[in-house]
Formats: C-alpha cells, sequence, structure tokens
C-alpha cells in the first residue's frame, strides 16, 4: 500500500497543476464580479482550454478522462477558490440523463454550453406532496397537439431563479400506479406561465425555489424517454445525485473542535485535557478518517479500473449529522458566549454557527438521513422493501393527506 | 494511490477464510466453550502447519519474513472464526516485543519456537483494578529476579515464556521470564470468554531476564501496544463483520407480523449502523496496517484510531446482533453470544476505548503528519 500516483496520474496532475497556476483568474480579473459572473468566467476558461467536464467524451466538450483523472483534476482545482456550485447540478445529474436519453441533436445543441457555462440548468423533481417519496408528484401534463400543458408546482429546487433549462418529471396519466404514469421532459425555464420564488431558509439565505407552472406550453420534442417511462428516466439522473452531493461538509471538523478545546477552558482547566471532551473528539475523528480512508479505497479501486464497492455510499449518514454535532458541541465549549453569531463580536465562532444553522440542511437534502438508510439496507445489505400501501392501486385512489 | 491488498494478499484471505470454515466452524468454539479445556490445542497446531505464526518473524529466526499485510488479513480471519488459540498473546504482543527489544540470543532461543508454534508467549502487563501506569506498577525486578503478581494474563495456563512490564527504580523494564520454574505460580482466572483461558500469575523472585533493547521500558510498552492495536483491531473487525452477517441473515429468515423482520426500518436502520460502523472501522484499520508496515511516525495517531474504530464497531456488531435475534439470542444453543463474549474480551485486552480515546487525541494534539499529504492527494 501506499498513497503514491502512478507515473502516469503523476504526469497527469502535473499538467493540470500547471494549467491552473497559469490560469485561475486573479484577484484583480474578478474585482466587482459577482460570485455567479466569476463561476461561469472560470467555466468558460475551462471549456476553451478543454479542462471543463474533462470525463465527458469530446464532442460535447470534454476530454475523455478516466474517473481517477477526474478526482485528480477536482483534488488540484480544490486548491484554489474558485466557484464551482452553480454548475453541480446540471453538470453532475442532468448532463448524465441527457446523455443517455436524449437525441443526438439536442445532445449536441445542450452539452457543450453546460459544459461551457454559457447555460445553467435546474432539477425540478420535489414537490409539496413529493420529498422522500418523489414518485408521488403531482404536476400534471396533459396533450395538447404537438405541445403538452404543465399545471402544478415543484419545490426545493436549487438555482431556478438563475436556470436557462431545467428538467421535469410530471404526471401524464393518473389512472395507473404511481411510477408508471410519469413522464420526462426537458424545459426553457423562460417559457411563459413558470414563476419561481425563492424560499428563505431558516439560515436566511435563498438557495432553493418554489416554481409554480400554469398552463406552461412544453413541445413534445423535449421529452426524455417514451410516455409513462418518466419515472426511469428520472432514476438515470438520482442515482447521479450521490456522486454530486455529500462531497465536502462546510470548514467546521475535528481540527475546529480541537483548536476550541485548547482555547477555552472547563473548572480552569484547559478543555482539552477533560476526557469527556476527549472521548467526544477521538470519537469524531475515527468517523472523518474513517470516510477519507474510505475515499482512499474507492480511488484506488478508480485508478485500477475497477469498480469501487458501496462503502461509500456512508458517506453523506456519517457526514451531515457529524457537522451537526461538531458545531454544537463547539458552541457548547463557549458556554453562553456560544450564542453570539455576530461578526463584529466573534468573528471566528461565525463558521460554527454557520455550519449549526445549515447542517439540518444537509441531513435532507438529496436524501434524508432516513431514506439514505433505507438505500444502503436494501441496495447494500439486500434487504427487502417496507410493503407498501400504495403499491399496484391507480394514483388517483391512493390515500393521500 | 494504492491503498489495498495485493491479489496475492487477497488470496491468502480467500484460503485462510476457507481453511477456518473448515477447522474452526462454530461447533468447534461451542467445544471449547463447552468443554474443560480453555484453547483448541489441535487448531493452534494446524494454524502452525500454514506458518501463520511465522508470518513477520523474519527468516534468520525461522519465520517467513512477510508483511503485516499478511498478518493483518489472518488476524481479521481468526476474528471472524473467533479462533480459541492463544494467537494475540503470542504473536501480536510477545513475538513482537522479543523481535523488535530482545537480544540476539533471546532472538535465537525464542522466535523460532514461536514461529513454528512449539511454544506459546504471553504478555503481562496488568495487575489488577484500572489503567497501569508506570507508577502503578507493583511488580519489581530487580538484580534479575521478578516478585509480583499479574492479572489477568491471557494464557498464562499454556504460555511457556512471558514478557512481564516491571518496575525498576523510577520506570519500568520489559523482562523475560520463563514461567516453568519454581519461582512462578500460576491459578487460573475466569474471565467473561471462557473459550480462552486466563491466569493470575505470581512470581516470587522468579528468573527475569532483560529485553535490553528496551532502553526504557515504559516507552517501549507504549510502541508495543500500539503495534499491538492495529493487529487486534483487525481481529475485531472480523468479529464485527461476521456478527452483522449472522443478524442479517437471521432478519432475512425470520417472520413477524407477517414479515421479514428486515423488511422493518427498526432493524434496517439498526443493521446499516452496524454496516457504516465496520465500514470506518475496516477504513481507519487499512490505515493502522499501512502505518504499521510502512509509517512509522503515523503509528500512535493511526493505531489508536483503528483500536477506537474497531472496539466501537465490533461491540455495536455484537451487542446488536443479539438484539435482532431477539430472545433466541440470549440462548446458549445460539452462537451469538460467541462475538458478544470476545467482542468484549478483546475491547479490554489491551487497554479499554476511554484508554484509546485518551491515546488518540494524544496523537492529534502532537499533530501527527498525513502521509496523505506528502503524496499528491
Amino acid at each position: 500500500m501506499d498513497f503514491n500516483d502512478t507515473p502516469q496520474e503523476a504526469a497527469f496532475r502535473r499538467e493540470a497543476a500547471e494549467w491552473l497556476a497559469a490560469n485561475v483568474p486573479s484577484a484583480e480579473e474578478i474585482a466587482g464580479l459577482s460570485r455567479l459572473e466569476t463561476a461561469k468566467l472560470w467555466q468558460k476558461r475551462k471549456f476553451d482550454a478543454g479542462w471543463a467536464c474533462i470525463g465527458w467524451a469530446k464532442e460535447f466538450g470534454g476530454r475523455g478522462a478516466s474517473a481517477i483523472e477526474q478526482v485528480i483534476w477536482r483534488q488540484e482545482e480544490g486548491r484554489y477558490d474558485v466557484p464551482a456550485s452553480f454548475f453541480v447540478i446540471g453538470q453532475g445529474m442532468i448532463a448524465p440523463t441527457m446523455m443517455a436519453w436524449a437525441t443526438d441533436a439536442d445532445k449536441e445543441r445542450y452539452l457543450p454550453k453546460l459544459a461551457s457555462g454559457e447555460e445553467i440548468w435546474c432539477q425540478l423533481f420535489s414537490e409539496p406532496a413529493g420529498g422522500s417519496d418523489l414518485a408521488a408528484l403531482r404536476t400534471k401534463a396533459e396533450p395538447d397537439g404537438d405541445d403538452w400543458i404543465l399545471n402544478g408546482q415543484k419545490i426545493w429546487t436549487s438555482g431556478a431563479h438563475f436556470s436557462d433549462y431545467g428538467i421535469i418529471v410530471v404526471r401524464t396519466d393518473p389512472t395507473v400506479a404511481k411510477h408508471k404514469g410519469l413522464s420526462f421532459f426537458f424545459i426553457d425555464m423562460k417559457s411563459p406561465g413558470i414563476e419561481v420564488r425563492p424560499i428563505k431558509q431558516l439560515t436566511g439565505e435563498s438557495d432553493f425555489n418554489e416554481v409554480y407552472f400554469r398552463d406552461v406550453r412544453v413541445p413534445d420534442s423535449q421529452r426524455l424517454g417514451e410516455v409513462g417511462q418518466g419515472w426511469q428516466v428520472a432514476l438515470t439522473t438520482l442515482m447521479n445525485e450521490r456522486a454530486a452531493i455529500g462531497a465536502g461538509f462546510g470548514h467546521v471538523n475535528v481540527n475546529t473542535a480541537v483548536d476550541m478545546a485548547k482555547a477555552v477552558t472547563i473548572n480552569d482547566r484547559p478543555a482539552i485535557e477533560d476526557s469527556a471532551v476527549r472521548a467526544k473528539i477521538a470519537d469524531w475523528h475515527v468517523k472523518e478518517a474513517g470516510l477519507k480512508y474510505t475515499g482512499y479505497r474507492s480511488l484506488t479501486a478508480l485508478s485500477r479500473r475497477e469498480l469501487p464497492g458501496p462503502e461509500n455510499s456512508i458517506g453523506k449518514l456519517v457526514g451531515a449529522p457529524q457537522l451537526q454535532q461538531i458545531s454544537s458541541f463547539c458552541m457548547d465549549l463557549l458556554e453562553a458566549s456560544g450564542a453570539i453569531w455576530d461578526s463584529d463580536w466573534a468573528e471566528e465562532q461565525d463558521k460554527i454557527a454557520t455550519g449549526y444553522l445549515g447542517a439540518p440542511g444537509l441531513r435532507i437534502a438529496g436524501g434524508t438521513d432516513e431514506i439514505m438508510a433505507n438505500i444502503v439496507a436494501e441496495r447494500v445489505l439486500g434487504l427487502p422493501q417496507e410493503p407498501r400501501a400504495d403499491k399496484g392501486i391507480p394514483f388517483n385512489e391512493v390515500p393521500t393527506g | 494511490m494504492n491503498f489495498e491488498f495485493s491479489q496475492d494478499q487477497l488470496l491468502l484471505r480467500d484460503q485462510a477464510r476457507g481453511f477456518l470454515a473448515e477447522h474452526c466452524p462454530p461447533k468447534a468454539v461451542r467445544t471449547v466453550l463447552d468443554g474443560e479445556q480453555d484453547w483448541d490445542e489441535t487448531l493452534w497446531n494446524k494454524v502452525a502447519e500454514m506458518g501463520w505464526q511465522a508470518t513477520v518473524i523474519p527468516e534468520a529466526y525461522g519465520g517467513l519474513g512477510l508483511s503485516y499485510y499478511e498478518l493483518v488479513i489472518i488476524a481479521e480471519e481468526l476474528g471472524r472464526a473467533v479462533a480459541p488459540i492463544p494467537f494475540g498473546s503470542s504473536i501480536y504482543l510477545a513475538a513482537e516485543a522479543i523481535q523488535h527489544y530482545g537480544s540476539e540470543q533471546q532472538k535465537s532461543e525464542w522466535l523460532p519456537k514461536l514461529a513454528s508454534g512449539e511454544a506459546i508467549a504471553t504478555f503481562a502487563l496488568s495487575e489488577g483494578p484500572g489503567r497501569a501506569t508506570v507508577k502503578s506498577l507493583a511488580a519489581q525486578v530487580s538484580s534479575g529476579g521478578l516478585t509480583g503478581r499479574k492479572i489477568p494474563v491471557p494464557d498464562a495456563g499454556i504460555a511457556d515464556v512471558a514478557v512481564v512490564v516491571a518496575a525498576n527504580g523510577d520506570g519500568a523494564q520489559l523482562v523475560l521470564v520463563p514461567l516453568k520454574q519454581s519461582g512462578v505460580t500460576v491459578t487460573p482466572v475466569r474471565t467473561l470468554d471462557f473459550s480462552r483461558g486466563h491466569g493470575c500469575i505470581e512470581f516470587n523472585n522468579a528468573q527475569a531476564e532483560t529485553l535490553s533493547g528496551a532502553k526504557d521500558g515504559w516507552l517501549a510498552t507504549q510502541q508495543l501496544l500500539d503495534r499491538a492495536a492495529v493487529l487486534y483491531a483487525w481481529e475485531q473487525l472480523g468479529i464485527a463483520d461476521a456478527a452483522l452477517e449472522q443478524a442479517r441473515q437471521y432478519a432475512l429468515e425470520r417472520y413477524a407480523f407477517g414479515r421479514q423482520i428486515g423488511s422493518y426500518q427498526a432493524i434496517k436502520h439498526k443493521l446499516v449502523a452496524m454496516y457504516t460502523k465496520n465500514t470506518i472501522a475496516r477504513s481507519n484499520a487499512y490505515m493502522g496496517a499501512w502505518a504499521l508496515q510502512d509509517g512509522p511516525e503515523q503509528l500512535p495517531l493511526a493505531a489508536a484510531t483503528a483500536r477506537v474504530a474497531a472496539i466501537q464497531a465490533s461491540l455495536f456488531a455484537a451487542e446488536e446482533n443479539i438484539q435482532t435475534h431477539g430472545g433466541m439470542g440470549f440462548t446458549w444453543e445460539f452462537d451469538c453470544q460467541f462475538f458478544y463474549r470476545r467482542a468484549k474480551l478483546l475491547s479490554l485486552a489491551i487497554g479499554s476505548e476511554a484508554h484509546w480515546q485518551d491515546r488518540l487525541v494524544a496523537a492529534l494534539e502532537r499533530g501527527a503528519a498525513d502521509p496523505s499529504q506528502q503524496a499528491g492527494a
């Protein structure tokens, strides 16, 4: 065992690092630009040089890089503070869906602009009545000539307010069983009848939106998969979701707790000397290191051109609650002052309160802790599904509340 | 990044698993648990024929001179099979002590016999309730004579020789004490795991040789414990995975309220919690194995992390395996007890969870270097 690159990997890493060093925008270059404008500038620059979406085929703007090369690229790019989150859903989840289901003409039209960051996409899946039980969604599409007319509401749509296009799952037949009456489209977010309303989260920020559809006209040519095949298409997107979400858990980690425990006292002794504090720090280190080395095992599989095992499926399940626990505990160490979230008074505490307030979102987004546990139980351990009360029943006869 | 065993090592794992399935099935463990003997001597000899005791002992001393990667694979399989043999005390602890701190003469005398399984050795640190410290040691060595009491000592009744940590002035010293001599009295001590023998050893001016390579005996003891922590972690990991597999199997077979109990989220989430702890423990055990073989500077942190993770995973899996089985899991007849007893025994063997949490944070405070930062990753 070792932690070294193979000679080919090392050469690729050098090439990537050299290009990054020469091309990451300087502070002067991005002065006055918003985060989104900066992201678009950087993405276009990568695209023009062949460093955008490097795992994609050349014809779509990538360079056909291997899985391990993509990881190496992410590691090297990760050394710089360049914004990327605007494109994660489009490039990480929607592009694979388009590659699998869109016509060649649509792939040529849309994928390169997705890679270059010129067009941003959002994912319109969740609804007020369809969260963990996504297939219970109710937004309907009715045929009208060569078009479909959409009516309904989506929720938790990241980035809908700055997106050019979106993918959407809708109900085209309420008289058949839940999963069978769905169809899948891509839509122009500027279509008449679409209204985007930001949701204010408990953090005070607005990353998500409600999206309302009132008689929105969508051409049938923008359907992906057959009518009634929408669930299968959606699974392509969802399978790529776990890869896109959960890559990092912010700036609060075990080191934050260690530093804090060295800085404050308990009964006039450094908190780090307290055995209860040590036990907690040790447990968090066990999990943080365990996740890191689990990642190394998966990387090794990629490096050997093998498929990684299921072990990485625990990442979000372990990481998100841990962020909540560590930030909560760091606040505890500060006693009453832990409540302060005011950079005029305690700038260094900002990330702790931000971590604590943001953690509930991470435990829910992309599959709640409970849904993630079900997925691991069923896909990894092979345990049976719970019996479902709506199984085989026409959707319009399923009890709702 | 090459953070995985080699193909040959993975082959060894398959062989070891197959060998133990044949020679150490649950009924062999049960025979020891139910019987008068507190070890399986036949299994010990068969394991010796496979050369497992010899794995990391240098060829010059009759060993195979293989790496710790091979030894951790064997440790995991011994854990999975709940093997009732003195492998840990003889190999993870005593042979390691002799190999690293013994004189040329001591190594030549003992290592070939330990490698072949002809001799059994043990390691004696604990003297009774509470965490042993250099100040707490009462057993005393002076002018080649050891006097004092050690309890509990694993395999005391069958060991030929013990590596003993004893006080010497203000410090500690590692001494080698042949147990078949007049100054030594061994009394059996029953532990919660009847399939592994323990004893109390009284030394009355027993003849003891210094392991002279250990200049600071207490520091050497800590280094030995770090090394053993990795090996025990792998054995505990074997227990944890076997207990999860048993719980999973039962959750699929057992029906309640007209359906498999494994379809209830209460059981599913319990099993996922086991899987999660086991995965965390396995990945940390990989790091421990790497540090033991190739990264001595990282060993204190990696060993403590592997040990804490393995204690937590093995106890949780063994406890919740019984819970998943319901009342049947609590019977003598079911095998769930094997994992429960052994997981707890090994969790105490070289220091408790709290002890290793403490060591882990001490290593974090010292700021151990992260090897993955040296490489590109």
